[in-house]
């Protein structure tokens, strides 16, 4: 997710790979061991949330194929193609070892897609707000319901959050990242909605130490999905922000990066 | 020229309050079933059929139907049903499906088989036209909007082959595989029946429509953008080499006639005052334009000049919808019946057609002398008009107004797609 505060001097830099003859951007700043950090569905961009990482780790941020700066594949038509191909791009962009990979709502569903590729070197797995599991009751928040604008205020935990961040608008380049975003989103997710059957099974194997960080009042992916989650991974705990929404990362960054450190230091 | 009929066969539930530009709030995609009453349904459907008929005793050439999914304005989600009893009910006009939404099916062999079937019952006098459908249809049956582009093109392809290559073959696309096509219902027309599309936004679908040479008709779309559009299809066919004609061009306008102004004016207030329609300017309802822009559903780049009218972008255009949040409307997307398409102002573009033949046939010289369609459909008793409305009109419709189209048709050279062949340009039977 790109801010509205996030465009003037950066120190991160940019990188980039090619994977299956296409583009693979991603933003990198600090030292340290290796955090991989994959974005929401809404679209990629430096935060606030990567620089408190970055104080200890080598924050990698990347752009997923489709997404921001990375070409799209035309023909993928899976979340599980572009953790394929975030495989290959995390390889050759070096930060495969001492890995800690975490995954942002859609981004936490391709993150768990991802690591169940057994990655060489994966030391943790943190799954924010993650999609990609069908929860018992209740249902993933579903865009095509929303304009696109309420859809990014309903990963808020209220309309005041929303605006502290975007302001009572969000700017016209945020509004055509988001539009553009989701129409990747939707070329890789339809049916069923931002989950998939067989990952729950596939989990089972994944012993790598996994956090479940939820905001308390996400209505976009509901906690029962961190359940599912839960009671499918071997080696997972939840941890819930209190009074956060799904975009606990731009809420309380603060928050969330100690929780994330906290983790990972584990 | 081919003069055709169409209705969209709205829901008319005068207990409901869904009738009415002012009645009952009506949201796209918003309301439940639970309120729809099958005994109001069957009567409906009786009476839109019966009114077909009626229409074919009275010396149309085509009855067109169309199709939408999970809406009032429209009943015909499954249009081939109503398409095969015509076929079987009716003796001599052609039945013209405009069209059935291709990308929402997941079996296009099944499709191809139910329009085959169609033009054998009706011994060859089915017209197939298919169309990319709005967001609504995309989500009523849950199709992946980024493909519906490339969908429609595929079945389309498959149909095509499926109808006119002799079995079995396999078929390995992107959207559709199949091991064994060999559908046991072939159509009755060589090599099958002719192709019409219908649209009025999509810059892509006019160009891939010239590309095949099939006439594509403008769905009530206001005379200036139309002809923007038609120069687009004579432009591409240049391109590819020939020459488009009035054969190429369809329209369908809103006409209605009756016995006296006073009861013309009556019936073509109902036009806006039925179930609210995003297709029926001055009573779209409120369409929710994240439904109808479905991600990847319509390329921005690939907009038509139609779109710069309301009724267009009620359909769902990106900058209009980014210039209504910016004025900050607090329903963004609430169609204000009294701000766009009023009826005087409808009647004075021409987007609404209605008076006794005397004041009817003039107008409709106007709309044919700017446009030179080939192929044109009255659009009539819809919104709220009953089956007496629907009636007088097309009573006069046969008696005084068709005979007077024919001869302007001549007059002004308008062929039709039954005159001459869009394929080949070369003349035809005409039956």
């Amino acid at each position: 997710m790109t801010t509205q505060a996030d465009t003037p001097a950066e120190t991160h830099s940019q990188i980039a790979v090619e994977v299956s003859g296409l583009k693979v951007n991603a933003l990198q700043d600090g030292s340290g061991p290796n955090i991989v950090v994959l974005h929401h569905s809404t679209g990629p961009g430096w935060i606030p949330f990567y620089d408190l990482l970055a104080e200890d780790h080598t924050v990698t941020a990347i752009d997923m194929p489709g997404y921001g700066q990375s070409e799209r594949p035309v023909w993928a038509r899976h979340p599980r193609d572009i953790a394929i191909m975030l495989h290959s791009a995390i390889h050759k962009m070096g930060i495969d070892t001492d890995a800690n990979l975490v995954g942002m709502g859609f981004g936490g569903w391709v993150a768990a897609e991802l690591a169940c590729m057994h990655l060489h070197g994966l030391d943790s797995l943190t799954l924010i707000g993650a999609a990609g599991v069908q929860p018992e009751e209740g249902e993933i928040a579903d865009v095509i319901f929303y304009e696109f604008e309420e859809y990014v205020k309903l990963g808020f935990s209220s309309d005041e959050a929303y605006a502290e961040i975007f302001g009572d608008e969000a700017a016209p380049e945020l509004k055509e990242l988001w539009d553009f975003s989701r129409e990747m989103t939707a070329r890789l997710t339809w049916k069923p909605w931002m989950f998939n059957r067989q990952l729950p099974h596939l989990l089972t194997e994944l012993e790598t130490p996994t956090l479940l960080l939820w905001g308390e009042n996400d209505r976009v992916v509901p906690q029962g999905v961190a359940a599912v989650y839960d009671a499918s991974l071997p080696n997972s705990r939840i941890q819930v922000l209190e009074g956060l929404g799904h975009l606990v990362e731009l809420e309380d960054a603060q928050a969330t990066a100690d929780a994330v450190i906290a983790h990972i230091s584990s | 020229m081919f003069i055709g009929y169409f209705t969209e066969r709205p829901y008319q539930d005068f207990e409901s309050g869904w009738v009415g530009a002012t009645g009952r709030e009506i949201e796209d995609l918003g309301m439940t079933n639970g309120d729809y009453d099958p005994r109001i349904g069957a009567e409906l459907y009786n009476r839109y059929l019966d009114e077909k008929v009626y229409a074919e005793e009275m010396g149309f050439d085509g009855l067109m139907l169309n199709e939408h999914h999970s809406t009032p304005f429209c009943m015909g989600g499954v249009m081939n049903v109503e398409a095969a009893i015509l076929a079987r009910i009716t003796k001599r006009a052609k039945i013209v499906l405009l069209g059935n939404v291709l990308p929402i099916w997941e079996d296009p062999l099944w499709l191809a088989e139910e329009l085959a079937e169609i033009d054998m019952i009706s011994r060859g006098r089915l017209v197939t036209g298919w169309v990319r459908g709005t967001g609504r249809e995309s989500v009523a049956h849950n199709s992946q909007a980024p493909f519906n582009w490339e969908r429609f093109q595929e079945a389309h392809d498959f149909v095509v082959k499926a109808w006119s290559t002799p079995g079995p073959f396999r078929w390995e696309g992107e959207h559709y595989q199949y091991r064994y096509v060999n559908p046991w219902a072939r159509p009755y027309q060589e090599p099958h029946p002719q192709i019409w599309i219908p649209g009025v936004m999509s810059r892509n679908t006019v160009k891939w429509c010239a590309e095949h040479r099939y006439p594509y008709v403008m769905l009530a779309t206001e005379i200036e953008p139309t002809k923007q559009s038609f120069n687009y299809y004579d432009e591409v066919a240049q391109e590819n080499g020939y020459e488009a004609s009035t054969e190429h061009h369809g329209y369908l306008f809103k006409v209605h006639v009756d016995e006296t102004e006073e009861l013309a004016e009556e019936a073509g207030r109902k036009y806006i005052s039925g179930p609210a329609n995003p297709f029926l300017e001055g009573n779209q309802g409120t369409v929710r334009s994240n439904l109808q822009n479905l991600p990847g559903l319509t390329s921005r780049t690939q907009l038509l000049p139609t779109v710069s009218t309301f009724a267009a972008a009620a359909r769902g255009r990106q900058q209009e919808q980014q210039a209504a949040l910016a004025e900050k409307e607090a329903e963004q997307d609430k169609v204000d019946a009294d701000a766009f398409g009023t009826y005087e102002e409808q009647v004075n573009k021409y987007s609404i057609i209605t008076g006794t033949p005397d004041t009817v046939i003039p107008k409709i010289r106007h709309v044919l002398e700017e446009l030179r369609p080939g192929n044109i459909f009255f659009w009539d008793g819809d919104g709220a008009m009953n089956h007496e409305d629907a009636m007088r009109s097309l009573k006069l419709f046969g008696e005084e107004v068709i005979p007077a189209v024919r001869e302007m048709g001549k007059e002004l050279d308008l062929k039709g797609a039954f005159e001459v062949d869009t394929q080949t340009g070369a003349p035809m039977s005409g039956d």
